[in-house]
């Protein structure tokens, strides 16, 4: 029992184990560059991690590559473009807006838009239907008796 | 009347997208590559390191590139069809030995049989990153001119040599 619970300690603590090995960049600005880049490249091992957090072989190779694309004085575009010349959009986190990527730009606007048409439309009706029910005095005379009649029953 | 008709429109819109949805491979990523001339490489021979191989010796033959390493557990599914593939003689078949342990590899095709014209070697992965390589085993089509035509990612079966390469490799060939 007790190696039992000493295994799940062990096991909920792992992840702090295998904190990914990260490059050493000569100065600080270029540091943060190489850590911003990092977290904008997807590891195509493991989808839906960037490469600065995936362990993945293919994710280290890409950060090794990063860093010294920009000891080599490189930029960050020019980094961006070798990741995407060689692994399409998809290796970005954010992916650029242009003709094929517009519906996926715009679908939340829309789907606000759309929300938001939806709202005013039920307002107003809810709105007209409660104008609707306003009756005149004779009608108002009329429900009453016709409720009273209905106590009778 | 449009009160029904309305949920059914959005109903149908969204099947529709759902049914598509299922049908895609997220993990197979289009590669930027198709169209474009092959990466510059050059690197060693597995059976004779001290000799390079790059893609100007290929020029004016249709060929592969198969991604394979010992390690990989899908390579060993797919060698099999590939070395059969290989008997045909149908194209030059290079191997790309992807961050592998030369030893291994040479172990491996020995006892499993080679079905690789020459395999060259890629131990740090710079050539697979060149290639936009991420899954082990990949295989790319490359014409004549050396531009790459086609990319399969995975493991490739037998109906896939049938249907897609041998197509593809009869069609090459056929360019000038």
């Amino acid at each position: 029992m007790l190696k039992l619970l000493l295994l799940a300690v062990l096991l909920v603590l792992s992840p702090l184990a295998a904190a990914v090995d990260a490059h050493q960049m000569a100065t600080p600005e270029l540091q943060n560059t190489y850590e911003s880049i990092n977290a904008e490249l997807r590891c195509l091992v493991c989808q839906n991690q960037t490469i600065a957090d995936s362990n993945a072989e293919l994710a280290r190779d890409l950060r090794r590559q990063v860093g010294e694309m920009l000891t080599q004085g490189k930029s960050k575009q020019d980094i961006i473009n070798f990741m995407t010349q060689r692994y399409g959009d998809f290796v970005l986190y954010k992916p650029p807006f242009k003709g094929k990527t517009t519906l996926l730009w715009l679908a939340p606007g829309l789907f606000l838009l759309s929300g938001v048409v939806t709202v005013f439309f039920v307002v107003r009706r809810r709105k007209t239907a409660a104008t609707r029910v306003s009756i005149n005095t004779e009608q108002q005379k009329k429900v009453s008796r016709l409720l009273d009649e209905g106590d009778g029953v | 009347m449009l009160k029904y008709l309305i949920p059914l429109a959005i109903f149908t819109v969204l099947a529709v997208f759902l049914g598509l949805g299922l049908k895609l491979k997220p993990s197979e990523i289009p590669s930027p590559l198709i169209g474009k001339p092959v990466p510059v490489f050059s690197a060693p021979k597995l059976d004779n390191p001290t000799q390079n191989l790059s893609a100007a010796d290929l020029k004016g033959q249709v060929w592969l590139l198969n991604v394979w390493a010992s390690w990989c557990v899908s390579c060993r599914e797919e060698h099999e069809v590939l070395t059969q593939f290989a008997q045909q003689k149908a194209v030059t078949i290079i191997g790309l030995n992807y961050k592998d342990d030369p030893a291994a590899a040479k172990n491996w095709l020995q006892s499993l049989g080679n079905p690789y014209d020459i395999s060259i070697m890629d131990q740090d992965g710079r050539i697979g990153i060149d290639w936009g390589v991420y899954g082990v085993p990949e295989t790319f089509v490359v014409d004549k001119q050396g531009i790459v035509r086609y990319k399969h990612t995975g493991p490739v079966n037998a109906e896939q040599i049938q249907t897609i390469f041998l197509p593809w490799i009869a069609k090459l060939k056929a360019e000038a």
